[in-house]
């Protein structure tokens, strides 16, 4: 009799197993922010990132609900071999089950091999090189920020219709720098520009006078910055400082965070334009959240767009884990749920994730403010255009993803 | 051709930086024996007391010039005082430890603070704008930092080279208790030429500060390139380590020119080099 009963239950569990009801009632979720802690990306990803991981966590709602969440951070240092041993042992030994954050080209190409290789998950709101949803896209890892493409796209496009038809690009010699300058290159090309040359620096450089008299001596109408963090910032005070914009030249910021801005101080940035999908003025959503961030931050900080990512990408995750019903650990499951799902939250409105592993929002070209028209601290945009997403990014059509059906 | 001038130019100013460092390196290790990790820490703070002087004193940048090597000495000889004093004679092994730990617990301090970004600091007034010299513009103020460190390098070499004061430091490392005997404090003095290395990094901080951002990582990322410079240079050996920081300085800016995907690791190489052929550095003696 015991053993007839037993039989029974175990026949009952498996037709609801198979009914597709018992099987995903796992509730634990393990976040992972994996970034650069320390060095010159910091203050654009860095602990910043965490504590937007942290308040999306808050904000959705899910422990209340029965779910648990873990976050951990971890400092890749820029180094993609440090990157790749902890996402193995983050996989491996941590069960961590999605990836956010990892910027850094160099680390973030790493990591989306491993990803794909152990079915995790990878939203990348850090890295900027348009590889990731192009010749190496995966069907585990989403692109959510910003890529190299549409900076290329969008400022490079805007600079050559104003006049700046010469270009000298000053790019940081990894991954990154590489698939900017290639990308604003066509750009500038297919505009009706001219490339007439490029030097390429090590990255984390102090001194830049170098290569801006390499840049100087070029007689190139728009020096091309390639590059980001303080090596950008270090290149625009110093090109001041050579006299190359009172000479006649123009600097174009390809890739500038408001982590930047900040730091320059508006008497050395004012004027320059680029592009960014976030900035914390935009609309009473962003400024709502912004503020709660910045209270959070031990220097007062407003969120980059990278941190803002954090904040979006993980709550569009959630979102598909709940509708999912629990968390099947099946990254690339997940990750086709997201795409199916249209993407809406205050920081970057409503948008789409594409097959290619694309998330679609509006581009803003910015041009920073004069000191006087600054009403404080972080008042630092005026915004010049808005590109919507659909024409921002990489057209499929162009695309080398394996995993766009043509 | 003139390209090639532009760059000898600018490799001459960061030799400036070099030659500083390595400098105040030198005569720690000289007189003190002393492996002084925490360098690239100090000098660091140097630019942070200038732009602190700056911004909630409104003491300027001349002023800065004088009060942050000053400062940061003193709070040198305070760290030579409770804690690397405690280390004569033992191995290099544990001054390279200990300072290496501060150094990395000023930095987590700074950054914890003022995040790694860093923060703007002016160059001043009276050495804004810049000239135009046919083959290049150079800009007044790093014309100034060129000028200006050398005729400190030059001035510490002849404090410790020519003068009395310097001969009494020179025999206290060699021998401390017969130079003692001649009733001369030797702690303090070492403890002094602490301070003295230590502000020769925070002078190199402040003159830094307006051409690099006020950062807390500023100084990590330069000391390893000082310290392959006064090895290159022969450990101790102050004149050495002030023709070696200008001359890679030129070699390094050379490189950026020719080669700039070599230029960060240039000095390294040059020092495997060296090392290689004179294992004592160029002007070093044998131990």
């Amino acid at each position: 009799m015991k053993h007839s009963i037993s039989a029974m239950l175990l026949g009952t569990a498996l037709a609801l197993g198979a009914a597709g009801g018992a099987v995903a009632q796992d509730k634990n979720i393990k976040i992972g922010v994996l970034t650069d802690n320390s060095g010159l990306y910091a203050d654009l990803g860095g602990p910043g990132s965490t504590v937007a991981a942290q308040m999306a966590i808050e904000d959705s709602g899910l422990a209340a609900k029965g779910w648990k969440l873990d976050l951990i951070s971890a400092d890749h240092q820029n180094k993609p071999d440090i990157g790749s041993t902890i996402a193995r042992q983050w996989i491996d030994v941590e069960k961590v089950d999605i990836f956010m954050d990892v910027l850094n080209s160099g680390v973030a190409l790493a990591v989306n091999n491993i990803v794909k290789e152990k079915n995790s998950i990878l939203i990348d709101t850090g890295a900027a090189t348009s590889d990731l949803t192009n010749a190496q896209c995966s069907p585990n890892t989403i692109h959510w920020v910003y890529d190299t493409y549409m900076l290329a796209n969008s400022t490079g496009q805007a600079l050559v219709k104003a006049g700046g038809d010469t270009w000298y690009f000053l790019t940081a010699d990894y991954a990154f720098g590489h698939a900017l300058e290639r990308d604003t290159a066509a750009v500038v090309v297919k505009s009706g520009g001219k490339v007439i040359g490029n030097v390429r620096h090590p990255l984390n450089t102090a001194d830049f006078s170098s290569f801006l008299l390499q840049a100087q001596a070029s007689k190139a109408k728009i020096i091309g910055m390639a590059n980001a963090g303080g090596d950008t910032t270090n290149t625009i005070k110093q090109a001041a400082e050579f006299g190359i914009v009172s000479g006649g030249q123009k600097l174009a910021g390809l890739l500038l965070f408001i982590t930047d801005v900040h730091a320059l101080g508006l008497k050395v940035a004012q004027g320059l334009n680029f592009t960014e999908t976030f900035y914390w003025d935009l609309n009473d959503g962003t400024r709502a959240f912004s503020k709660r961030f910045s209270e959070r931050m031990k220097n007062k900080a407003m969120p980059s767009m990278v941190q803002a990512g954090v904040y979006s990408g993980l709550l569009h995750y959630f979102k598909a884990l709940e509708a999912m019903g629990g968390n099947p650990h099946d990254g690339a499951k997940v990750v086709a749920k997201m795409k199916e799902m249209p993407t809406d939250d205050a920081l970057f409105g409503k948008g789409t994730i594409r097959a290619d592993g694309r998330k679609l929002h509006p581009a803003y070209l910015f041009e920073v403010k004069k000191p006087e028209e600054s009403k404080g601290p972080w008042d630092y945009y005026k915004l010049v255009g808005t590109t919507p997403g659909e024409q921002a990014f990489r057209p499929l059509s162009e695309s080398a993803c394996p995993l766009v059906k043509k | 051709m003139q390209a090639l001038y532009a760059q000898l130019l600018v490799g001459l100013i960061n030799g400036s930086f070099y030659a500083l460092l390595s400098l105040g390196l030198a005569v720690i290790f000289g007189m003190l024996n002393i492996i002084n990790f925490a360098h690239g820490a100090l000098y660091m703070m140097g630019a942070f007391v200038a732009y602190f002087l700056l911004n909630l004193g409104g003491i300027n940048y001349w002023w800065a010039l004088l009060l942050a090597p000053i400062i940061v000495g003193i709070f040198g000889m305070i760290l030579e005082r409770t804690m690397l004093q405690w280390l004569t004679g033992l191995d290099h092994l544990y001054g390279l430890l200990l300072t290496f730990g501060i150094a990395l617990i000023v930095q987590g301090v700074f950054q914890n603070y003022f995040g790694s970004s860093g923060l703007p600091y002016a160059i001043p007034d009276q050495l804004r704008g810049g000239m135009n010299l046919g083959f290049m513009f150079l800009p007044v103020y790093r014309g100034w930092v060129v000028v200006f460190s050398l005729v400190v390098c030059l001035a510490t070499w002849f404090l410790i080279e020519k003068t009395q004061l310097g001969a009494y430091l020179r025999a206290a490392t060699e021998n401390p208790t017969l130079v003692r005997a001649f009733g001369i404090n030797v702690p303090r003095m070492i403890t002094l030429t602490y301070g003295l290395g230590v502000g020769l990094a925070a002078l190199a901080g402040v003159l830094s500060a307006p051409i690099n951002q006020v950062r807390p990582l500023m100084g990590a990322d330069l000391i390893i390139v000082v310290f392959a410079v006064v090895v290159i240079g022969g450990m101790g050996s102050i004149m050495g380590s002030i023709i070696t920081g200008f001359a890679l300085g030129v070699i390094e800016g050379l490189t950026k020119y020719f080669y700039p995907e070599a230029s960060n690791t240039v000095v390294f190489v040059l020092m495997v080099l060296v090392l290689l052929v004179k294992p004592t550095g160029l002007t070093g003696r044998a131990a």
